[in-house]
């Protein structure tokens, strides 16, 4: 009679599903607690039929109980993520397939000739430390103003990041195939706003200090009462920034605006004096044009203007001092 | 310009490898929450949901007034906490009049909603008013059988949906191997009529039987509640399909002396031994080396002898 239950019955061992689709419920419904007698009987059943397959399965024994093997679940039910996708190959195993590259195992500790001691591959104390060769070789190659330590380390800084540039791009080609690693998340750092592609650039600390000033003082107190932070330092300059002197003078004292302008103004022509024509001496020119004039009709001399050095007038008069 | 960002701590490692897809897929854990407005019942059925699944769900306990599953925008809120929490199905209750003591059970897949069923609640049992002996109660987080009674669910498309939900809300862990000692709990589920189902939570008692099969008997102990389905939202076609799909459980093992070739097809490689064909032994057809005829010869012997022997005596 078993058998013949179990083949109406739908049985999901591996999920521990029983279904019974043959059972009709009666319509009018007796009384609420005979129904849920009928059903909890109606599971026993079920209960009981996939049980008498659990326990017939063989078990191993164990500490805690005997264990069975289950069978895999045959209902179909939907996954809750997506199959994991394949990786696509790396840059580097694209061109180690297509030129036949085996990977090859490499072992942990290396015989070191130098030292004749067997050391790490990588770490401490390594094989062939780019970092401990105490004496470089100059080449004819090389030129005589250069450090080759320092083109060592340049080098390998160049290589360290070319090979990060590359991780990038396998990554990005991984993240555009949708199979990322899990553990890996790629983030833009920057946001593409305007059509340069320079990086922000980073405040330092003075001109922190110095937009926090700015920021302070535009406060309502103008930036004294402010709570002063640990570590803050006082702001640079806090009295007026501008002095203007009164325009009338006190009795017999200098006017001191009037000062202040003259002293600028001197300041000015004396910079541009060789540019300024010297009044006086000019005046002095004139004057004496004019009596020889005048004393030059009366005394005629034999000697010729042309005789007589003449002025050069392209130069300039000699910066008499003020 | 974008940056390579990697776990710092092997904890936070573990955790991303736990959070990936995987080939073949352990349970779903479950997201409990409810919305502006909870009546009594439902929050109680919330709590003794949370409960028997202690394990495997996360309960909020604040109300969320943006979840509409069944609106077009209302999802996205579920779909940030799933992503948040990693759980895949969610239980998601409300009060409100057109609707009272209503439920909706959703799925995720790849963390947005799959498909949604909506159920109200009636007739509802908390486990504290069932009295039964305390040994039998069932201990946390063990593996339930599920009972599904009634033609309703195999004629009627949203009891049919209900069942597979259920299934994915109670089935717990997919495990290998199970412990026979570890069976203490049974969820029985009863299509009483077309649009609703009973739904209650026993425990389990093995009794001593002849055979090594215990019988098994069901004591009600868990919430009882009836189910009255109210609307559904299956899956749309491509994705039910990509959902559905499932890989080979083990990896495919590469067959052996076997070649695909696009100009040749399928070639098999067959390895002959050495054969070597003087000294084949094919059956001899000559008369008087029959096999059954050699038997009877010898039979015969037999019984003659025993019949010397016989008349000897």
């Amino acid at each position: 009679m078993e058998t013949e239950t179990d083949q109406i019955y739908h049985l999901d061992v591996g999920n521990l599903l029983g279904f019974n689709p043959n059972h009709r419920f009666p319509s009018a419904p007796s009384s609420r607690e005979e129904l849920v007698k009928e059903c909890i009987e109606e599971s026993r059943k079920l209960v009981q039929a996939i049980a008498n397959a659990l326990f017939n399965f063989t078990s191993t024994e164990t500490n805690d109980g005997p264990i069975v093997q289950l069978p895999p679940p045959t209902t179909k039910l939907p996954r809750e993520k997506h199959v994991p996708r394949p990786k696509p190959p790396t840059k580097w195993e694209e061109f180690a397939l297509k030129k036949g590259i085996q990977k090859r195992k490499k072992d942990k500790v290396v015989w070191d000739e130098q030292t004749d001691q067997f050391k790490r591959r990588h770490g401490y104390d390594r094989v062939n430390d780019d970092n401990d060769v105490p004496i470089i070789e100059a080449k004819a190659t090389d030129e005589p103003g250069e450090d080759p330590f320092a083109k060592r380390l340049d080098e390998k800084k160049k290589r360290v990041g070319k090979q990060q540039k590359n991780r990038l791009q396998n990554l990005k080609a991984a993240e555009k195939a949708g199979a990322l690693p899990s553990h890996v998340q790629l983030a833009a750092t920057s946001l593409p706003i305007s059509g340069t592609k320079s990086q922000p650039k980073k405040i330092g600390k003075d001109e922190l200090g110095d937009v926090a000033g700015l920021a302070a003082t535009s406060t309502a107190s103008g930036g004294k009462f402010d709570k002063k932070l640990p570590g803050e330092k006082p702001p640079k300059k806090q009295s007026k920034h501008h002095q203007y002197l009164p325009v009338v003078a006190g009795r017999g004292a200098v006017n001191p605006e009037k000062e202040q302008t003259n002293n600028v103004l001197s300041k000015i022509f004396s910079k541009h004096s060789h540019e300024i024509l010297n009044v006086g001496k000019a005046i002095n020119m004139y004057n004496v044009k004019k009596e020889k004039k005048k004393s030059g009709r009366s005394d005629k001399s034999g000697r010729s203007d042309n005789l007589k050095p003449k002025k050069d007038i392209t130069k300039k008069p000699a910066n008499k001092a003020k | 310009m974008m940056e390579i960002r990697t776990p710092k701590t092997g904890k936070a490692k573990r955790v991303l490898e736990k959070r990936a897809p995987k080939l073949v897929e352990t349970g779903r854990k479950t997201l409990i929450l409810h919305g502006t407005k909870t009546s009594a019942t439902v929050s109680s059925v919330l709590m003794e949901l949370y409960r028997l699944k202690k394990g495997g769900a996360i309960k909020y306990s604040r109300r969320n007034e943006n979840i509409r599953p069944f609106e077009s925008g209302g999802e996205t809120s579920l779909e940030f906490f799933s992503q948040k929490t990693d759980c895949s199905i969610f239980v998601y209750g409300s009060h409100t009049k057109k609707r009272p003591d209503n439920l909706v059970l959703g799925r995720m897949y790849d963390h947005q909603v799959y498909d949604l069923i909506e159920v109200g609640i009636e007739n509802f049992k908390s486990l504290l008013s069932f009295s039964y002996d305390k040994k039998f109660a069932p201990h946390e987080g063990t593996k339930p059988f599920i009972c599904f009674t009634g033609e309703g669910f195999e004629n009627v498309p949203e009891l049919k949906h209900l069942k597979e939900v259920l299934t994915d809300l109670f089935r717990g862990e997919v495990v290998d191997n199970l412990n026979l000692t570890g069976l203490d709990r049974a969820y029985v589920c009863s299509a009483i009529s077309p649009t609703k189902v009973f739904l209650t939570h026993c425990a389990l008692k093995l009794k001593r039987s002849g055979t090594i099969v215990p019988r098994m008997e069901l004591v009600e102990v868990g919430p009882s509640m009836d189910l009255v389905i109210r609307r559904n939202r299956l899956p749309n076609e491509s994705l039910m399909k990509e959902a559905m799909r499932t890989s080979k459980d083990k990896p495919k093992k590469k067959e052996k002396n076997v070649d695909q070739d696009a100009v040749r097809g399928k070639i098999g490689k067959i390895y002959m031994p050495d054969q070597k064909l003087d000294e084949m032994h094919l059956h001899d057809k000559s008369k008087g080396r029959k096999r059954e005829r050699k038997e009877s010869k010898l039979l015969n012997e037999e019984t003659d002898s025993k019949k010397n022997k016989k008349s000897s005596e």
